[in-house]
């Protein structure tokens, strides 16, 4: 490069002419632009709405009336349906999260060893999750059928007799979890912790076997600390995804048996979809996002003393 | 220092691996088992499928005609039509606009760009629900319910907050000399996004398609709720039709139909299994550059 040129991109660089950083933010909005509709369109516009909607009367029929507070009363004193329904979609979310978690995480510590036909496995342990949720829960409705399913059939060649599953009023939920557990253990969240644990400097491990530290000790002190950034990352959306669920209860037990497994979700669902009573169902939707964000802030403001950063900061 | 391993460490060490295979064969077991049940079972008739003790092979074997019976009995041929239409059309949309997006966000700078890009970020953790009832209001007002432009539209604008991410986190690894080199050129910006950014991206698109078509694919609230004509289903809607005992008032069916729902679920999957043991070596190199782990 000539020297005019070295200093026509130094200037270029720096954009210190303010024409030239006018039109470069105006190139940027402009790329942007599709997501900034996208967004009010479809994220900012319908946040609003759907807060303003909660404070109506609203069947779609009809233009909305405004009542105040009152679908947030009858959410939380009159209806009988919706408190305990957010408590079943927390015994739910946790059964399923630590042992998804954990299930999780093992396997990507299985797949991160050297072994070989790395991607034949990868593509086993992944397949549940390329299955639309609306096949396995009809499948796994049908193996955890009590009387003809599969899993009771071999549970009693080990000679237990298998409970009711998703017809028992106890054991809906548990089926449930196990439902969630197949279709994810493998999945995206498993992929994360595997690209998690190749972060992890060789070194590291090498000189704590060097020191003659177990394989247990060198995960334990080791690996785990340094992978925690990712475990809050799969924590975090791990617990919004489990209080969320619907496709899974929706299909295998309509939330049923005796609302055994009606969960927020299809509340909101039946409200908004069914009784089209649209107001009541932004107002339930609300409450369920204030506890989501709740619940997500106390698990920023927590992570501080678990989670270690290993970039410098 | 090396000496202090010595014989038991390989013993140990060896012993370990095959605790580690043991473990992996087992877990791909689990995986495995529902999918060959249904592959099997897909071959059955009805009451072999209600027999007890379970059979495990079918015992006269019949998936030919199981497959093409779940072509006669529901529009499935249709459902896959639609199916593939919505999710290509989705698709093209999410793959240009999130790259679009992501150039803006990642190659210029304008007022409020950070600000802007945290506030995508935080969408991720919004839950459906609290936007899904203005939207099919607003799709409603626009008479787009019972059609497919409810299910296409929204990817053509960003394609989502998780594929900008995606995108731009991926072009931010790609060094700026070579927009400078173009620029000297006299390349204009749209260029070189085409001829030297776009054309370096292709891990990061084929992550994004690859998870952009199994979500598309196998998407079962979008189209339960704006559509409502048989005819017009995608096939994870149209799965429950072969279900045989009660769930939600869907077509009235006069008896079971367990094995053509073996037999369709298993089309069903099928796409999205080929696409990703094709493309899974882009997929964890896809996620390790946007450093979502940490």
């Amino acid at each position: 490069m000539s020297t005019l040129e070295t200093t026509l991109s130094t200037v270029r660089r720096s954009g210190r002419h303010s024409s030239m950083r006018r039109q470069e933010a105006l190139e940027g909005v402009l790329y942007v632009s599709p997501w900034i509709i996208g967004f009010v369109v479809f994220v900012a516009g319908p946040l609003l709405a759907s807060l303003y909607f909660s404070f109506t009367k609203y069947n779609v029929l009809r233009p909305p009336q405004f009542i105040g507070l009152q679908n947030f009363t009858t959410a939380l004193t009159k209806d009988e349906l919706f408190l305990p329904s957010i408590v079943r979609s927390f015994y739910y979310a946790l059964l399923l999260v630590p042992l998804a978690m954990a299930g999780s995480l093992i396997v990507a510590l299985l797949l991160n060893q050297k072994l070989v036909l790395k991607t034949v496995w990868r593509t086993m342990y992944f397949l549940p999750t390329l299955t639309p949720l609306v096949a396995a829960a009809l499948l796994w409705r049908w193996m955890l059928n009590p009387d003809v399913g599969l899993v009771n059939y071999l549970l009693a060649q080990i000679g237990i007799k298998g409970p009711g599953w998703l017809s028992s009023i106890e054991w809906a939920v548990p089926a449930l979890v196990l439902m969630g557990l197949w279709a994810s253990v493998g999945g995206s969240r498993m992929i994360i912790f595997l690209a998690g644990l190749q972060d992890v400097p060789r070194e590291l491990l090498e000189s704590a076997e060097i020191d003659g530290a177990s394989s247990w000790s060198k995960f334990w002190h080791v690996t785990l600390p340094l992978i925690t950034p990712t475990v809050f990352f799969n924590l975090v959306l791990g617990i919004i995804f489990a209080l969320r669920t619907f496709e899974t209860a929706f299909i295998a037990t309509n939330g049923g048996p005796a609302r055994a497994t009606w969960f927020i979700s299809l509340h909101i669902y039946q409200n908004a979809f069914v009784s089209f009573d649209m107001g009541y169902a932004s107002a339930l939707s609300w409450i369920f996002f204030v506890i989501l964000a709740v619940l997500t802030l106390v698990q920023f403001k927590l992570s501080g003393r678990w989670v270690f950063y290993s970039g410098a900061r | 220092m090396r000496m202090v391993r010595g014989r038991s460490g390989r013993a140990a060490g060896i012993g370990l691996l095959t605790l580690v295979y043991l473990l992996v064969i087992a877990g791909a077991v689990v995986s495995m088992v529902p999918f060959l049940w249904t592959a099997l079972s897909s071959g059955k008739t009805v009451q072999e499928l209600y027999r007890y003790p379970p059979t495990f092979l079918p015992e006269q074997p019949q998936f030919l005609a199981n497959y093409r019976e779940v072509f006669t009995v529901a529009p499935f041929g249709q459902w896959l039509v639609n199916t593939v239409v919505v999710t290509v059309l989705s698709l093209i949309g999410t793959v240009l606009s999130a790259s679009i997006v992501a150039y803006g966000f990642a190659r210029f700078r304008f007022p409020g760009r950070d600000l802007f890009f945290f506030v995508t970020l935080a969408t991720l953790m919004l839950p459906v629900e609290v936007t899904l009832i203005p939207t099919y209001l607003l799709f409603k007002s626009f008479g787009w319910i019972d059609t497919y432009f409810p299910l296409i539209v929204p990817s053509w604008f960003g394609g989502g907050a998780f594929n900008i991410f995606l995108m731009r986190q991926f072009m931010l690894t790609i060094p700026q000399d070579l927009d400078e080199a173009a620029r000297i050129d006299g390349a204009s910006s749209w260029r070189i996004f085409w001829r030297v950014i776009l054309p370096l991206c292709k891990p990061a698109i084929a992550t994004m398609a690859t998870l952009g078509f199994i979500a598309n694919w196998n998407n079962f609230l979008g189209p339960l709720i704006f559509l409502n004509t048989e005819s017009k289903y995608t096939v994870a809607v149209g799965l429950r039709y072969f279900q045989s005992a009660v769930a939600q008032g869907s077509a009235v069916v006069s008896r079971p139909q367990d094995h053509l729902l073996m037999a369709a679920a298993l089309m069903v999957a099928l796409p999205c299994l080929i696409l990703f043991f094709v493309a899974q070596k882009y997929f964890v190199e896809g996620i390790v550059t946007t450093g979502i782990k940490g």
